[in-house]
């Protein structure tokens, strides 16, 4: 038990650090801090000029949205990178739980993905003046944290597919735009046609979203507890399979010797 | 001559290149389809053709400059990992020589988003793609795409020096996107927003395309507005180039990741 905690913990944190050069918080800053608020500004003046809704919801939208970058990126890059330094072949053979090790890597991007949002949010509400109710602040850090657990869920499944695929950057940014346009970020969801705001019930970031612009308009905890418990199902859910096809997939990429060639 | 050669040998090289690279295919391909999406929806449908025209035309420069931005830093970040970064510095041709090619390359790209958007709204929104002025459009497009490139060659050399200058891109993407009007009408931004959209050339890339499409207005200014920033993109990138890899052989960081 000593042991797969030890392999959480440390093994999270040492895969952290990596994905930014070696903590490099000058990298942190033009990764991740800087565009999540440029986003907000691109949509929210996107929305004005459409006259399709006003900017808290776009600031809302794309600050929930921004958690699921570091989670998505962040996942896959724990795959890629440990290919790319020729390491994934150690990580692979070794005795160490697989559960630990990918709990332990997804936790720090869960929190990391929280914190963008966060910063997001309130760098975007004091830009585009949206004002937000003293009350609804620790419901939105719950959501906001629910929220980056359920990316995080997205991220394990992007993470395997980088097992059998190589181009998993590609994987990322096709989940990621599928989310801006359909998880009702930018797009309301009754704008979207029938099928494809149906398939957002069974996104990450939907329900999020959706809570948040709750709490934002006077909403109490009590109101949106029903979306935060659809968010953390749906997160549960993408983590399982994702956890699933980490271990599908390392049996066949060790089947076929194909680890390192992905 | 042998300097145009290099140069000419290097462009054709790098765009069958980079051609066959999944990853910029999909930026440059599925950006300017998913942008133009949302744009489709959040224009309620749009029945207004022109807008969708201009939409197409737009989220198609979006995709140049975003593969321009990304995908420059990325194919010099990608020669510094497989360890050619140096040999490619003491090449005996000068160094912009062998970068610049690179940059326009990956512009040039962007010929396969402006037709994906293009065909994306023709097919799918049934908006007949009438151009008005055909030999402008044709012009605009390569000078468009040679301005981008060379602003991106300029980025390039502080890439060049700073191994985390790959980032960088990122930062640019949005910015970009909204203050040039590729997708948002200038008139909705702040005033002060249009004199800084001057100085980059997807602004005026944007409106030759535009005025040729649309036949809104004359699109030769803009087009010789591109021409003179390749010009200023071009030259600047020499000497920051100069300055930087000076900078780096004295530091001996060229080669490190």
């Amino acid at each position: 038990m000593t042991h797969r905690l030890r392999v959480f913990a440390i093994g999270g944190f040492l895969s952290y650090r990596a994905l930014f050069g070696w903590l490099n918080p000058y990298l942190f800053v033009i990764i991740l801090l800087v565009p999540s608020v440029t986003q907000i500004m691109f949509f929210a003046y996107l929305g004005r000029a459409a006259g399709v809704e006003d900017d808290s919801f776009y600031v809302v939208g794309n600050a929930v949205v921004a958690a699921a970058v570091p989670c998505l990126f962040g996942m896959a890059d724990t795959i890629t990178d440990e290919r790319y330094t020729h390491t994934l072949s150690l990580l692979v053979v070794s005795p160490a739980s697989r559960l630990a090790l990918f709990l332990g890597r997804a936790a720090p991007v869960a929190a990391n993905g929280a914190i963008v949002a966060a910063f997001a949010f309130v760098v975007g509400s004091l830009v585009l003046g949206v004002s937000v109710p003293f009350s609804a602040l620790a419901p939105l850090a719950l959501t906001i944290l629910v929220t980056g657990f359920a990316c995080t869920g997205l991220g394990i499944v992007n993470a395997s597919l980088g097992l059998r695929w190589r181009e998993s950057a590609l994987l990322s940014n096709l989940i990621l735009y599928f989310l801006l346009l359909a998880a009702g970020v930018n797009v309301p969801l009754d704008l979207l046609p029938g099928w494809l705001s149906t398939i957002a019930q069974g996104l990450p970031v939907t329900h999020g979203v959706e809570a948040a612009r709750e709490l934002v308009a006077g909403g109490t905890l009590t109101d949106v507890a029903p979306l935060l418990g659809a968010e953390l199902l749906v997160g549960v859910a993408y983590a399982a399979v994702g956890l699933f096809l980490v271990r599908l997939f390392e049996v066949e990429a060790r089947r076929g010797a194909s680890l390192e060639l992905a | 001559m042998r300097l145009a050669r290099s140069m000419a040998v290097g462009w054709a090289l790098h765009f069958k290149q980079e051609s066959r690279n999944p990853f910029f295919l999909w930026i440059v391909i599925c950006t300017p389809l998913i942008y133009a999406t949302m744009a489709y929806f959040l224009f309620r449908g749009g029945t207004d053709g022109d807008k969708l025209v201009g939409a197409a035309v737009g989220t198609g420069m979006m995709g140049i400059w975003s593969l321009t931005t990304t995908a420059a830093a990325a194919a010099l970040q990608w020669r510094r990992r497989s360890g050619i970064l140096e040999l490619l510095v003491a090449a005996p041709l000068p160094f912009w020589a062998i970068l610049a090619p690179i940059t326009i390359a990956i512009s040039a790209l962007g010929i396969y988003s402006l037709l994906a958007s293009m065909l994306y709204t023709r097919l799918l929104y049934g908006v007949s793609l009438e151009i008005e002025d055909w030999l402008a459009f044709a012009v605009a497009v390569p000078v468009g795409i040679l301005a981008i490139g060379l602003l991106g060659f300029m980025l390039g050399a502080a890439f060049v020096r700073f191994r985390a200058a790959w980032a960088v891109g990122n930062l640019f993407e949005f910015p970009v996107w909204t203050i040039c009007g590729l997708l948002i009408p200038i008139a909705v931004l702040p005033a002060w927003v249009e004199p800084v959209a001057w100085v980059f050339a997807p602004t005026w890339g944007m409106n030759a395309l535009r005025d040729a499409a649309l036949g809104d207005g004359s699109p030769w200014d803009d087009i010789a507005m591109c021409a003179a920033l390749s010009v200023v993109y071009g030259g600047l990138g020499v000497i920051l180039l100069r300055v930087f890899l000076g900078s780096a052989r004295r530091r001996g960081t060229l080669a490190l990741s």
